[in-house]
């Protein structure tokens, strides 16, 4: 349905949208590091008697007169926020939480005040933005024309480009350890103001294309979802950076495409790019490689398997030392000894089986030979810890079963070295068994 | 358009005959609309107590901007099984559903990734509510029944509540009012000490998720008051202010649910004599006027209060250091003047802050200057003693039993001579086995010249 696309209107819509999402997504990255995201949130909201007070006093939508306006009020909510917690000892959240209602109550009145006087002011423009009249006001460069919002967000984007790159050391340091920061003759709170400075204007550079709300999603998600990715700053920049764009331009070409499948016209695409951040975000909080919901999971039933394995063997391996080499157990009787999930024993049978280290036979399984290597090792481990945890480390003798159960599992050749220096001379576990030898 | 025409003939200031008709409630309207808001700052209030006490102050936020899309879709799903868009309670069940699960997105956010608190609830707010705008500008593309109204839920709409409306919300109240009271010493525990609470059997899990229902309940009761982004404020402000009165629970918990219950009333008043300024930012900004009037005047954590109090012990302390060394310059003969300008070498104290608790002891009665110079009076001399006890039995105590060296217990008992209680007193004198008289000082005194 690509017939619905006016390409130089929606060009300049994904340019702004694009050029928004990487302004925020640069300074994002820094908030999210801080633990300030909700500060984006109060800044937006408060930055709205910032711009009537503008309105009223210009009587005009004077772009550098609202930018200047709100930029004042949002770094004055950093500070009240400040003042409010050390002064009142209110508890940061919440004294957030009372200057951004407050700010954002006192610009409702001021915008209602605003249309009185004639000026016209939409609180929705403001909240939602309009990024579709992208192209009613426009600049000529001489030899192109282009709308003002998207000159406005570029100069924002070179702005903080400039100023992460110019300080990217500072803002590393002081996101990190404000406390060597301070120690290095970095002033942290210089830095913090620098950056609500910043974003605050930011806020208000977006707010006609994404409106002040949806300014949160472009700071937050897209650093969030690149801080699920890497550990590394640098990378962390650069993906959100990439995440913030793909946003921008999927966000408006799903705001097109989607309502027509439902027989409506385009929707707002300044929140189809807020949901498209959520989408991203989704998918990254799933497949993640390393931080990922999903390859946590596998990680952690990787490792409940390979426990269960080891102690199906080394189950086996207890019952041939008094039942004799070769004794089988039947499968029914091990997953009751077991108590785990019936599906993880399966899987660890199965693994066992695959690696040759058990022998299904008609009286159930036992070890084969590399199996029983395996479980002479483990047992070793086992009775060493708690040979160790009662002479050395005065553990009691019903407590040091279940912590050798533990630590069996952890320990390497070297640590198990180490543990059979300290063995007792008779060979014998604080139980009287047989430690099995080397 | 016309109601848009009769607004701007309307005056800014009311008539003294409109003031006095929301006072005493005679408008029928008026009636409902003050009682509804005030029912709905009670339950905020109350509930809004145990989510401030339990850091979970800004939940409120992400849950409310999260109702967003529910309000949106419900309206898209109601019209597309050919119902009325506009249905209350389906909308508020749509309002309920997305709001609940934006608060799962958070607590899966927050506990399977590394991200923090803040980060999840940053995420979920803008998230939804970007869906939610989108929603609704594909809602007024619908031609059945105008989605104008949903616009309401945004901002709130308090002039045009009905009877139901403020029904709903006093049920609300009192069902909130019925589980804090039930609850009220389970919610204290976790709002305090969860992990004593979890080992002591209690169900944290479920009475965190009782809470949450709470919670989730007012903000979407809220909404058609105040509106999504302002009905944080109802559950942060009032409770924020009440901290400042107490430090006990209970009385936290009354103040709060009065504050937020005033708020509404008078807000919902100013509103309605203003008729054109909005009624939900009316009534946060009245309470952020109690806010800002507890936080200056709050009797148990309130800045002016704090500042009286530290002014009051500097002053005292500074009292007690002049005693002690007026004191100690005529040890030998109390009666004696005192001499003026070998005071001023004793402490580092200006001759201005000299002078000044000079004249202030003068005016307590501890000291009298006639012409020969300044002299104790019995009050100040018996005053002057007890403080010079304390810091001697203090000193001794030192001497003895923590072995420090006699030449530098001096600076040691000079902190803490002035808050000896009596009961400390008694067990020093035991312990020293001293009797009511004055000690000797354990070491050598500053000469008694001028420095």
């Amino acid at each position: 349905m690509l017939h619905w696309w006016v390409w130089p209107l929606d060009g300049w819509i994904i340019a702004a949208g694009v050029l928004c999402a990487l302004s925020c997504a640069l300074l994002g990255n820094f908030m999210v590091l801080r633990r300030m995201s909700m500060m984006g949130d109060a800044i937006s909201h408060a930055v709205l008697p910032g711009i009537a007070i503008a309105f009223i006093i210009t009587s005009s939508r004077d772009p550098l007169a609202m930018l200047a306006g709100a930029t004042v009020v949002g770094v004055l909510t950093a500070v009240l926020t400040q003042g409010l917690a050390r002064l009142g000892r209110v508890e940061e959240s919440a004294a957030m939480g009372v200057v951004f209602t407050s700010l954002f109550a006192l610009g409702l009145i001021l915008i209602r005040k605003a249309t009185d006087d004639h000026v016209d002011l939409d609180p929705a423009c403001v909240l939602y933005g309009n990024i579709e009249t992208v192209w009613i006001n426009r600049i000529s460069l001489g030899f192109i024309t282009i709308p003002r919002i998207v000159l406005v967000l570029g100069a924002m984007f070179i702005v903080n480009a400039a100023f992460v790159g110019l300080f990217y050391k500072e803002l590393k340091i002081t996101s990190f350890d404000p406390e060597l920061a301070t120690t290095l003759g970095i002033n942290a709170n210089v830095m913090h103001y620098l950056l609500m400075t910043l974003v605050a204007a930011t806020t208000v550079a977006s707010f006609e294309a994404v409106g002040s709300i949806l300014v949160v999603a472009m700071l937050i998600v897209p650093p969030a979802a690149a801080h699920l990715l890497t550990d590394r700053l640098g990378t962390m920049i650069l993906l959100s950076l990439a995440i913030g764009a793909l946003a921008g331009i999927s966000g408006h070409v799903a705001a097109v495409e989607v309502p027509g499948w439902f027989g409506y016209r385009s929707t707002s695409t300044a929140g189809m790019m807020a949901a498209m951040t959520g989408l991203i975000f989704g998918g990254v909080i799933l497949f993640a490689p390393r931080h990922g919901i999903i390859s946590k999971l596998v990680h952690r039933a990787a490792l409940s398997i390979r426990i269960i394995a080891e102690d199906l063997l080394a189950m086996l391996y207890r019952v041939e030392e008094s039942a004799g080499r070769g004794a089988a157990v039947p499968a029914g009787q091990l997953r009751l000894a077991l108590d785990e999930p019936r599906a993880l024993v399966a899987l660890a049978l199965r693994w066992l089986r695959q690696r040759g280290e058990l022998a299904p036979g008609a009286l159930g399984y036992s070890l084969t030979e590399p199996g029983r290597r395996r479980a002479h090792g483990i047992l070793r481990s086992h009775r060493l810890w708690e040979s160790y945890l009662v002479r050395e480390a005065a553990v009691c003798l019903g407590q040091s079963h279940a912590l050798a159960t533990r630590l069996e599992h952890v320990t390497d050749s070297s640590m198990q070295q180490r543990l059979g220096d300290t063995a007792p001379n008779d060979g014998l576990d604080p139980h009287g068994r047989q430690i099995p030898r080397q | 358009v016309s109601g848009g025409l009769s607004m701007t003939e309307l005056p800014f200031w009311p008539r003294p005959a409109e003031v006095w008709q929301v006072l005493t409630l005679a408008d029928y309207n008026t009636r409902v609309v003050i009682l509804g808001t005030a029912c709905l700052g009670l339950a905020a209030g109350m509930i809004g107590t145990f989510m401030l006490l339990r850091r979970r102050a800004l939940l409120g936020d992400a849950l409310s901007h999260a109702t967003l899309p529910g309000i949106a879709l419900a309206f898209m799903v109601m019209v597309s099984l050919g119902g009325a868009g506009k249905n209350l309670p389906g909308l508020l069940l749509g309002a309920t559903i997305t709001g609940l699960l934006g608060v799962g997105c958070i607590l899966v956010i927050r506990s399977f990734t590394r991200l923090k608190e803040d980060a999840a609830l940053g995420i979920v707010l803008s998230v939804f509510f970007g869906l939610g705008v989108a929603a609704l500008a594909i809602v007024q593309q619908m031609d059945t029944g105008s989605a104008a109204g949903l616009e309401s839920f945004i901002y709130g709409k308090t002039a045009s509540m009905l009877r139901s409306d403020a029904l709903v919300m006093a049920g609300c109240a009192i069902l909130v009012a019925v589980v804090c009271a039930l609850l009220f010493k389970e919610l204290m525990l976790i709002c305090f000490d969860q992990g004593f609470a979890g080992t002591q059997g209690w169900p944290v899990g479920m009475l965190d998720l009782l809470l949450m229902a709470l919670v989730t309940l007012v903000t979407v009761v809220g909404l058609q008051a105040v509106g999504l982004i302002l009905v944080l404020a109802m559950l942060i402000i009032p409770p924020a202010a009440a901290r400042f009165w107490t430090d006990r629970l209970s009385s936290m918990f009354i103040i709060s649910a009065a504050i937020g219950a005033l708020s509404g009333m008078i807000g919902a008043g100013a509103s309605a004599l203003f008729q054109r300024l909005p009624a939900g930012a009316v009534i946060v900004l009245v309470a952020a006027g109690f806010f800002t009037i507890s936080m200056l005047l709050g009797s148990a954590r309130g800045v002016l209060g704090r500042v009286w109090r530290r002014h009051a012990l500097e002053r005292s302390i500074a009292r007690q250091n002049l005693l002690r060394s007026a004191y100690e310059l005529v040890e030998d003969d109390p009666a004696g003047p005192i001499p003026a300008d070998a005071l001023l070498g004793r402490r580092s104290w200006s001759a201005g802050q000299l002078a000044g608790c000079l004249r202030r002891a003068e005016s307590r009665g501890l000291l009298r200057r006639t012409g020969q110079g300044i002299f104790f009076t019995p009050a100040g001399l018996e005053e002057a003693r007890r403080v010079v006890r304390n810091h001697r039995l203090w000193e001794i105590y030192l001497i003895r039993y923590a072995d420090v060296a006699p030449s530098q217990v001096d600076h040691g008992a000079d902190l803490i001579e002035h808050i000896l209680g009596h009961d400390l007193v008694a067990e020093l004198q035991a312990a020293l086995e001293s009797n009511d008289h004055l000690p000797a000082s354990p070491h050598a005194l500053p000469p008694k010249g001028v420095s």
